[in-house]
């Protein structure tokens, strides 16, 4: 890794995106290395969960190009995957926490289910050691043991989005994206999902990109900050230079419209 | 030990656009230049507004310059962190310079003893001598040992305050900027602050700092510089 590390894990240029004639997003361009928290905000409609979907290469582009760095330390072009080294990469080495667990779990299967079937995806095939592994994980994200054969179905919102946390960490990604991971989950609920995720992040040196329209999460997780309007990104830096020196008249606007970030 | 300074700022300036109020201008300072060599503690003066904390601000990279450089000694290079990279910049937070403020603003859940070892984790400790660390640093701070299985949120003003020096002690680091660390506290803590800020002086350790009590001042300032002398012109 450390030979690596001037290289970014994912470098994005020109991302660019078209619904017919709307724009979704326009000219997107960073790099992202190892363990950095990028903060996508804005407010619904700025294109944010687009550029998302772009990135982890659900959506096709209009123009632009997203390259990612494999473990074998190649970097590729994302659009030249086929569907199976995509799915591939999407199941082991990058994690997405959705905003509504439902998507981002298997409802009808069992809370270990859900974390186990990611390990069996990378080839785990001992049982004994896949629910271990998955008791393991279950704990790490405070959920109780005891409720390891419950199915999502009876989980409270902010346990659902703890065990999305834990399917999405098991096989050890090294970028993870979120979108809006703590909206809708009471104030309690989400500091201790928080807290959780900034931790699990800085011991795992995950690299995460979170779309968010939470100026204060991103405050908390965030190293970098990109204020996205409109389709564009009008801002970008440093988290709390971006919070406490805004530059463009909207990102000044964003943050005075809050209470307190 | 180097001769070299730890910290340049050459012909700094700020001002503040405010779009939300048309555009106005608001000159913070200008023509900011000064050096601190290791070891010694520079103390801002001059009345509040005049951007004594921008000054610190800046160096620490969270405000932007308008123009001018900062020049910090990483090693055997010296960074700008006026031109540089955001990954840059927090490459030197890490290893070069730290930061206390005034207020404690941390992750609603997590305790008081995690808040301050983290912060010595950040900057490389291990979990043992990290553990240990803040143990000290809270229990020469005075912070009741009771207190530190619980998050500091409910916790009195002197509290959190002293939660905060900790944490901001907790590292070390070649540069600390100290943005009225002593604020709150009683005569007490204050003489820990002037404690911890000497031993590190001794230690070779370059500070900044804005102190309002006067004693403080007087017990670890090498220099004090009246930032009037920087004044921004007033601004259209």
């Amino acid at each position: 890794m450390a030979a690596d590390d001037d290289l970014p894990l994912l470098s994005v240029r020109g991302l660019t995106k078209y619904y017919g004639d709307r724009l979704g997003c326009a000219d997107v361009s960073f790099d992202l290395f190892e363990g950095e928290v990028l903060a996508i905000v804005g407010e619904s409609g700025s294109g944010k969960s687009t550029l998302l979907s772009l990135l982890a290469s659900e959506l096709a582009a209009t123009s632009g190009a997203v390259r990612y760095r494999f473990r074998d330390g190649v970097t590729r072009d994302l659009a030249a995957l086929d569907e199976a080294e995509r799915r591939h990469l999407l199941r082991t080495d990058w994690g997405f926490v959705r905003q509504d667990a439902r998507e981002g779990l298997r409802m009808g299967v069992s809370a270990g289910g859900n974390v186990g079937e990611r390990l069996m995806a990378v080839g785990a095939r001992h049982y004994g050691d896949i629910r271990a592994t998955a008791l393991d994980w279950l704990g790490r994200v405070e959920i109780d043991a005891a409720r390891v054969d419950d199915t999502p179905h009876g989980f409270s919102g902010g346990m659902r989005q703890r065990l999305q946390v834990a399917r999405n960490l098991v096989t050890g990604p090294r970028l993870v994206f979120m979108d809006e991971p703590t909206s809708g989950l009471d104030v309690s609920v989400q500091a201790r999902l928080l807290d959780l995720v900034r931790s699990l992040v800085r011991d795992m040196g995950l690299a995460v990109i979170i779309v968010t329209h939470d100026l204060a999460v991103a405050r908390l997780l965030s190293h970098r900050i990109m204020v996205m309007r409109r389709g564009f990104v009008i801002e970008h830096g440093l988290a709390d230079q971006v919070l406490d020196d805004p530059r463009e008249a909207y990102t000044q606007l964003l943050v005075s419209s809050v209470l307190a970030a | 030990m180097s001769t070299q300074p730890v910290v340049v700022l050459d012909d700094v300036s700020k001002s503040f656009t405010l779009h939300l109020q048309g555009g106005a201008r608001i000159g913070v300072v200008a023509g900011v230049s000064f050096a601190v060599e290791a070891g010694e503690c520079v103390v801002l003066g001059g009345p509040s507004g005049a951007g004594k904390s921008s000054i610190l601000k800046m160096i620490y990279g969270t405000y932007r310059c308008d123009r001018g450089h900062i020049r910090l000694r990483d090693g055997d290079d010296a960074v700008d962190v006026a031109a540089a990279q955001p990954r840059r910049v927090l490459a030197l937070r890490r290893s070069v310079m730290g930061y206390v403020s005034q207020f404690l603003r941390v992750i609603p859940r997590v305790p008081t003893i995690e808040i301050v070892a983290d912060a010595a984790r950040d900057s490389g400790l291990d979990g043992d001598a990290a553990m240990m660390r803040a143990r000290d640093l809270l229990t020469r701070l005075n912070v009741p040992e009771r207190l530190w299985a619980l998050p500091p949120a409910t916790f009195s003003g002197g509290e959190q305050q002293r939660v905060n020096v900790a944490r901001g002690f907790a590292a070390e680091r070649p540069l600390l900027l100290l943005d009225e660390p002593t604020a709150s506290l009683d005569a007490a803590n204050r003489k820990v602050v002037i404690d911890l800020v000497n031993e590190r002086k001794r230690r070779g350790v370059a500070m900044i700092g804005i102190f309002h009590d006067e004693d403080v001042r007087d017990a670890v300032a090498d220099r004090i510089l009246d930032i009037r002398a920087f004044a921004a012109p007033h601004a259209a």
